[in-house]
């Protein structure tokens, strides 16, 4: 187990930052991290409580709000359990050593020789019939965690509790836990008349009949933008509706050409990301492909929303953005505004992947709350400006080439990946990067995208270095900044893309000198952790790919260790093609180090797979030369249930490693599976995704 | 707008009377007038699933269904499944931990309601599946969820024969 002090502690390195008490003696953890759908409020409160040793309903957790908890970023790039989850316990453990030295005092032993265990404190492993929690009021919050905490080790862990359900579940099932439910007695309801694309200028719109519709209350205009505000969320819907039919913007002049054929053949610089050494050799064989994907929608059931609500010069948002602080940070640098006046609270909203329209609404609420002060207002986004106004996930092409050398080992690998960027957060480059921040009457257009740094993962390039002993390798990304669409960071990032791409050479290679896929990969591992996720798939799976399969039909294998550094993911599926590709079963074996809430990685993994399955197989966003085209979910399909396998996901836990996220590594294996196990039962390598009948069709054709 | 008009209707077993615009869906009546806002706006136009109520017994969009078409009806939403204990579909979810975000979840239990209080026998999980092929999920949670209603509806048609 390492004893690294987790990262979030040197920008909140008081006790106080981290834990707050309440003069009735309640204990309420803070953390910077969101719920975003993930489950990761549970886990985190879970290692709390695990290392206080009292029982998970003993604290309480509050998250993500600019006036209370630590600035943790960005709740992004599966990093929450690691970071955010460590620096909680490691908070808990000093709490948990003040709290023990009190007791110890009144005990008259030494320190030593307590601990505690479903909120008792123990004495040699005897109840001594003291409560620990009732030496709360002992501790000094003051203090530095660094300085006390002594964190458990994993066979201290996990003795008063272990796995417990999601806290918030029933509350989702049967209750209103979003920020879409929020009420409030003064409530209004806005919603914006977004421009077709963030260049083009509003150039008529008659705002007077706009105001003259039914329920609408008020009209703000600034530059490009315009919102409605009315008594409530239909009158409002209806009017954006009746004036986003009505007005008239400038054309965005750029040509409909096709954006994944544009990304692919752009020669545009490329930065080298990793160079190892020589791949500029020749003995051997070279091997290569191309995988191409085209933008891809986040499509979040609930679309996005906010409350905005102005007191002064001091606006307060509720909204589901994955970072509140920059956020809040981002609306005051749109405004002109000290960030002190901006206040954001996180509020749960639906599924977010990614970089969705979470923050581009929050802006939306806070320019029209503005104009009717002291009250709150909510804007809900429609399913329209969900597939025209949000940011997409970046469309790509990842050409893999691989020597193999006379002894059939790899010797260099060479890895080019072009890609639309893959962060456009808010506060990116010292701009806003908020929607409307582009077209009010003073705009700031976003800076530029230099996409994510390798340090924090890579963007483009993220899982672009193979998790294989390859010899040499060398990766360069192309970042493609010409097209006018707007896109962003969606789970996983350039690692679906570049892990199917490395995933399908791996198999091209095997299968070209007879030698099966999953040895293939063997002979190119030495870590363990890796070895003993492929090896255990093929064991969990071995039974079902001796059963005969029917014509069109096969088993593909994918794996990866997501960022190089995170879990390790192996990932079997078997496919049966009938003119469309339908997935009949997924295995898939994970390693995430201590799986602090087991049910909850499965749960995790299994919703990657299925989320990755759909992308494979049917999502492509069509645009226009402006914006996205789809008006409906009658334009962009996605998995349904009918259409979703037999599932089944076994971990591999080690309690005495570093806890990893879950949420994002198994988008690329499954991916790299569906497109292996296809080319098993077809005999045709399909190479631009979605896997549709049309693609299976040109790839035949190719 | 059209004209005001009293609607009475009986929502999860109580009676309940409001003048409203005809023509507004029933999923604003159920959210902004009768403050129950577990059925949730996903699309406004009927192709994602996630306001999905039962009227009569049969599950319907409601983001879809003017007020005026609900007079005299009987709405069930997925508040009616909370207590203590829970709706069999409401604890076998949890049982499974079929959820993710949730979004989706309170439409999806209003059309598995329908389905197996519609069904002589618990039906197939292929019957289930395609019963909720108008019901979208984006986190994928689809096993878990036809886990959990299969075990739901062993459960409830044990309880019809008891």
């Amino acid at each position: 187990m390492t004893v690294d002090v987790p990262p979030p502690l040197a920008d909140a390195p008081l006790m106080r930052d981290w834990i707050a008490i309440s003069p009735e003696g309640d204990v309420d953890f803070l953390s910077g991290r969101v719920e975003l759908g993930q489950g990761s409020s549970t886990a985190l409160l879970m290692m709390a409580a695990d290392e206080l040793g009292v029982s998970p309903d003993a604290i309480t957790l509050e998250t993500a709000r600019t006036d209370r908890t630590p600035n943790e970023g960005l709740t992004a790039g599966s990093m929450s359990i690691t970071f955010g989850g460590m620096a909680l316990r490691w908070a808990a453990s000093a709490l948990l050593v003040q709290m023990l030295d009190a007791a110890s005092e009144r005990l008259g032993c030494p320190p030593q020789e307590l601990r505690a265990e479903d909120g008792d404190v123990m004495r040699n492993g005897e109840s001594t019939g003291l409560n620990l929690l009732d030496f709360v009021s002992f501790a000094d919050l003051s203090c530095r965690v660094v300085d006390l905490a002594r964190p458990k080790a994993a066979g201290d862990r996990w003795k008063t509790f272990r796995d417990i359900p999601r806290m918030d579940l029933r509350e989702r099932l049967v209750g209103t836990p979003f920020v879409h439910d929020m009420s409030a007695p003064d409530m209004l309801h806005g919603a914006p008349v977004h421009p077709p694309s963030m260049q083009s200028a509003l150039v008529s719109l008659d705002l007077e009949a706009l105001k003259a519709r039914p329920g609408v209350i008020e009209v703000v205009y600034d530059g490009s933008f315009v919102g409605v505000v009315a008594g409530t969320p239909l009158a409002a819907a209806r009017a954006a509706e009746w004036a986003r039919k009505r007005g008239t913007w400038e054309a965005t002049l750029f040509e409909a050409v096709d954006p994944v054929k544009f990304i692919a053949s752009s020669t545009a610089d490329a930065e080298t990301v990793v160079d190892t050494g020589n791949v500029n050799r020749n003995i051997g064989h070279w091997y290569e492909t191309t995988v191409t994907r085209p933008y891809i929608f986040h499509g979040s059931i609930g679309p996005a929303a906010a409350v905005a609500r102005w007191e002064g010069d001091e606006a307060t948002v509720w909204t589901h953005s994955q970072g509140v602080f920059q956020l809040g940070k981002a609306i005051s640098m749109a405004l002109g505004l000290d960030e002190k006046r901006i206040r954001a609270i996180h509020c749960p909203g639906a599924g977010c992947y990614g970089h969705n329209g979470a923050d581009d609404v929050a802006f939306d609420a806070v320019l029209m709350a503005r104009a009717v002060p002291g009250r709150h207002l909510k804007v809900v986004w429609s399913r329209r400006d969900e597939f025209h106004a949000a940011p997409m996930g970046a469309a790509m092409a990842t050409n893999v080439r691989a020597l193999l050398g006379p002894d059939n080992n790899l010797t260099a690998f060479d890895v080019m990946v072009n890609s639309a960027p893959h962060t456009n957060r808010p506060g990116a480059g010292g701009t806003p990067n908020l929607r409307a921040a582009a077209y009010l009457a003073n705009p700031i257009q976003p800076a530029r995208s230099a996409d994510v740094p390798l340090a924090r993962g890579g963007g483009a390039n993220r899982n672009a270095v193979p998790t294989y002993k390859v010899g040499d390798a060398r990766v360069q990304r192309r970042l493609v900044h010409d097209l006018p669409y707007r896109s962003s960071s969606l789970r996983s990032l350039g690692a679906y893309n570049n892990v199917i791409a490395i995933e399908s050479l791996m198999d091209d290679i095997a299968l070209d000198i007879g030698v099966p896929p999953l040895d293939f990969r063997l002979q190119h591992i030495d870590d363990q952790r890796a070895r003993d996720v492929l090896e255990r798939i093929d064991a969990e799976t071995r039974k079902v790919r001796e059963v005969p399969l029917p014509e069109g039909a096969g088993w593909g294998l994918g794996f990866a260790r997501y960022k190089g550094t995170g879990g390790y993911c192996a990932v079997m599926v078997r496919v049966e093609v009938d003119g469309d590709v339908r997935v009949t079963d997924a295995f898939a074996v994970a390693d995430v180090g201590e799986a602090v809430s087991p049910d909850g990685v499965r749960n995790q993994v299994e919703g990657g797979m299925l989320q990755s399955i759909s992308w494979t197989l049917k999502e492509a966003v069509q645009v226009d030369g402006t914006s996205a085209t789809a008006g409906s979910w009658a334009d962009y399909p996605i998995l349904k249930f009918s259409e979703a396998p037999r599932l089944s996901v076994a971990l591999i836990e080690r309690a005495d490693a570093l806890p990893l996220g879950a949420g994002e590594i198994s988008q690329g294996p499954t991916g790299a599976a569906v497109c292996n196990a296809v080319r098993a039962a077809l005999g045709i390598r399909v190479r631009n995704l979605p896997i549709t009948r049309d693609a299976i069709i040109a790839a035949v054709n190719e | 707008m059209s004209e005001l008009r009293e609607v009475s209707c009986r929502v999860n077993g109580e009676k309940r009377a409001f003048v409203v615009d005809p023509t507004m869906p029933l999923l604003h009546v159920l959210r902004e007038i009768l403050d129950l806002k577990a059925t949730r706006l996903g699309c406004g136009e009927g192709t994602c699933g996630a306001c999905t109520v039962m009227v009569d017994g049969q599950a319907v969009m409601s983001c879809d269904l003017p007020a005026a078409g609900v007079d005299g009806r009987r709405i069930e939403t997925a508040e009616g499944l909370d207590g203590d204990p829970p709706h069999p579909l409401v604890a076998a979810f949890l049982e499974h931990q079929a959820g993710q975000c949730g979004y989706c979840l309170p439409g999806i239990l209003m059309a598995a309601k329908a389905l197996l209080e519609g069904a002589p026998a618990p039906p197939s999980r292929a019957r289930i599946a395609e019963a909720l092929d108008g019901n979208l999920c984006r986190c994928g949670v689809h096993v878990r969820i036809l886990d959990a209603i299969e075990d739901a509806a062993r459960h409830m048609s044990r309880e019809a024969v008891a």
